[in-house]
């Protein structure tokens, strides 16, 4: 009797903490929607994303230039990671010895774990003097190196290990059937893999895209280190700026204390975990349809 | 030779070069790490706690109020979090529930926690603090952090639990044990190399991770000596000593990236030569 009310109580025991795991994303938002209301209702939400202008002490709370800011880093930094990240899944998914594969695949994981403020670090000592002495002189433009382009280089290598260990096990699980009837019509390698392979993999692929951006979108402290933090909207990639995430690390301390301010930033964090939440809840269904797909094949 | 054969041979090169920038951006950031670290590394470094002339550039202290406070928080939280996670993990197997779209449902919203923003857990928490009115505290970075880890925790756990024989389960059930023996004595001890994987993965998250414990840890020149203490940590100690504008503070926070990357890295190594020996034993 006991040893079954043991069973029933660990039971429900077991199914609060369950509960309390998965109620936290809508407890997050639930607070930070609570949060921003004094903001939204003081100046609606088109001001806030709206306006340019960001000067609390002033009572200005736009956000445009951070939103603007978060665009161009992420854009930026995807552009430079997804060819290089697919390539290189490709290569290690079709062309490389066994022997390269599995030197290179733990050593991406590995890439996957250093903390972001040793990015930052490295961004600062390395990127940073790149920018400012050879790649922004090359365009005829004298900066401080602490520019977009400084935090979009940092993040494409950041999100390097996503894309790369997602696509590849994607196209790792493209059946071998319908490569070896495409090399049989005499297709090559190349023409069977851009054609048969990747193709198959391509909702896979877009989906390790999606979370590579998550990722690349919420990034903080490796940005907020090299981006300059300045709260414009950024006209190049060697103007500075302020993407959400910096701002609201930046805004803790001074602006925390002011209750406006504070729904400012709160609001700020609101929107990231709404976009990130959208994009993937988008990419977890083109998985799972995927992986559905396959099995009944 | 044809077009097509350049093609390919193109082709080839590119992924071959972009293969090498992978490789080379990642060997770079250690190696930067290392070079800039290491040297920086003393006896004083690691032995004691930030001063007031460190600060200023003169020398006579250390970061072991971060790296202990690092240990305290990082140490903390994994625990509490495996605590927490264990439980969850099994009641996510098929011996608890016999419809899969509950588990689904959860599955998917600890997927999309996984993916939430380290920022955003710490402006939650910090909104959480101010209305209980808690300061920054020890106490509150492990509580963050242990949020933190969940998803990651839960979602590793799950799979190595998904992976127990069913023969085992069975012969557990037919030796009339109840769901609880079966889960928490059987399965769990079967598990138990892979949740020590996952375990170390979430070490690794957490003592890395500055975005989130930035408004709750809070900062402190000294080893905490209470829950209630601010601390400080190894990511916010970079991120705070690299902003100095004396160089010899600078290369503090190279130290203290040196040793978060030793930390890390060692987790990482550990915990891939446990799961290496868990499959072959099998």
């Amino acid at each position: 009797m006991w040893r079954r009310l043991k069973d029933k109580i660990s039971r429900k025991l077991m199914l609060i903490a369950t509960l309390f795991c998965a109620l936290l994303v809508v407890a997050i938002a639930v607070a930070l929607f609570a949060k921003s209301i004094p903001i939204l209702s003081e100046r609606g939400i088109w001001e806030l994303i709206g306006s340019p202008i960001w000067n609390p002490d002033r009572g200005h709370y736009g956000l445009l230039g951070s939103i603007m800011g978060t665009v161009w880093v992420t854009a930026i930094a995807m552009a430079i990671s997804v060819p290089l990240s697919l390539l290189t899944a490709i290569y290690l998914a079709e062309y490389a010895p066994k022997k390269v594969r599995s030197i290179v695949r733990p050593l991406v994981d590995l890439l996957a774990g250093i903390p972001s403020v040793v990015f930052g670090l490295w961004a600062f000592l390395v990127i940073v003097p790149l920018v400012r002495d050879h790649i922004a002189p090359l365009f005829g433009v004298s900066t401080s190196g602490f520019t977009v382009l400084a935090a979009s280089i940092i993040l494409a290598v950041m999100v390097f290990p996503i894309i790369i260990s997602v696509s590849e096990e994607v196209l790792r699980s493209v059946p071998l059937e319908a490569k070896e009837s495409s090399l049989a019509l005499g297709a090559t390698k190349w023409e069977t893999t851009r054609h048969v392979v990747v193709r198959k993999a391509t909702p896979g692929i877009i989906a390790a895209i999606v979370l590579g951006f998550s990722r690349a979108f919420g990034e903080t402290m490796a940005v907020l280190m090299v981006v300059g933090n300045k709260q414009i909207v950024p006209a190049s990639v060697f103007d500075p700026a302020s993407p959400l995430p910096a701002l609201i690390a930046q805004g803790y301390g001074e602006l925390m204390s002011i209750p406006l301010s504070e729904s400012a930033m709160m609001f700020a964090a609101l929107v990231l975990l709404v976009i990130v939440l959208v994009f993937n809840l988008i990419a977890r269904f083109v998985l799972h349809r995927l992986k559905r797909r396959w099995s009944v094949e | 030779m044809n077009r097509r054969k350049l093609v390919e041979k193109i082709f080839k090169v590119l992924m071959i070069l972009s293969t090498c920038i992978v490789l080379a951006s990642l060997i770079g950031t250690i190696a930067v790490i290392i070079v800039k670290g290491l040297p920086a590394l003393s006896l004083d470094m690691l032995t004691k706690s930030h001063t007031g002339s460190f600060l200023l550039g003169q020398g006579g202290g250390g970061i072991l109020n971060a790296i202990v406070g690092s240990l305290y928080l990082a140490l903390g939280a994994t625990g509490l979090a495996t605590l927490i996670s264990i439980p969850v993990a099994l009641y996510l197997q098929k011996d608890y529930r016999r419809n899969g779209t509950f588990s689904r449902l959860i599955r998917l919203s600890l997927d999309v926690l996984w993916g939430t923003p380290s920022i955003v857990y710490g402006a939650f928490a910090f909104s959480i603090m101010i209305l209980i009115g808690m300061r920054t505290s020890l106490l509150a970075g492990i509580l963050v952090l242990t949020l933190l880890e969940l998803p990651i925790l839960i979602r590793a756990i799950d799979e190595v639990l998904k992976m127990v024989p069913k023969e085992l389960k069975e012969a557990s059930y037919a030796l009339g044990s109840t769901r609880y023996e079966t889960s928490f004595k059987v399965m769990t001890r079967w598990a138990l190399p892979g949740i020590l994987t996952g375990v170390l993965l979430a070490f690794g998250r957490a003592v890395g991770d500055a975005a989130s414990i930035l408004f709750t840890a809070g900062y402190s020149n000294y080893v905490p000596s209470s829950l209630m203490d601010p601390v400080a940590s190894l990511p916010i100690a970079v991120y705070t000593l690299y902003n100095s504008p004396f160089p010899k503070v600078q290369e503090a926070a190279y130290a203290a990236a040196f040793i978060l990357l030793v930390i890390v890295l060692g987790m990482s190594l550990i915990s891939r030569y446990l799961a290496k020996r868990f499959s072959i034993g099998r």
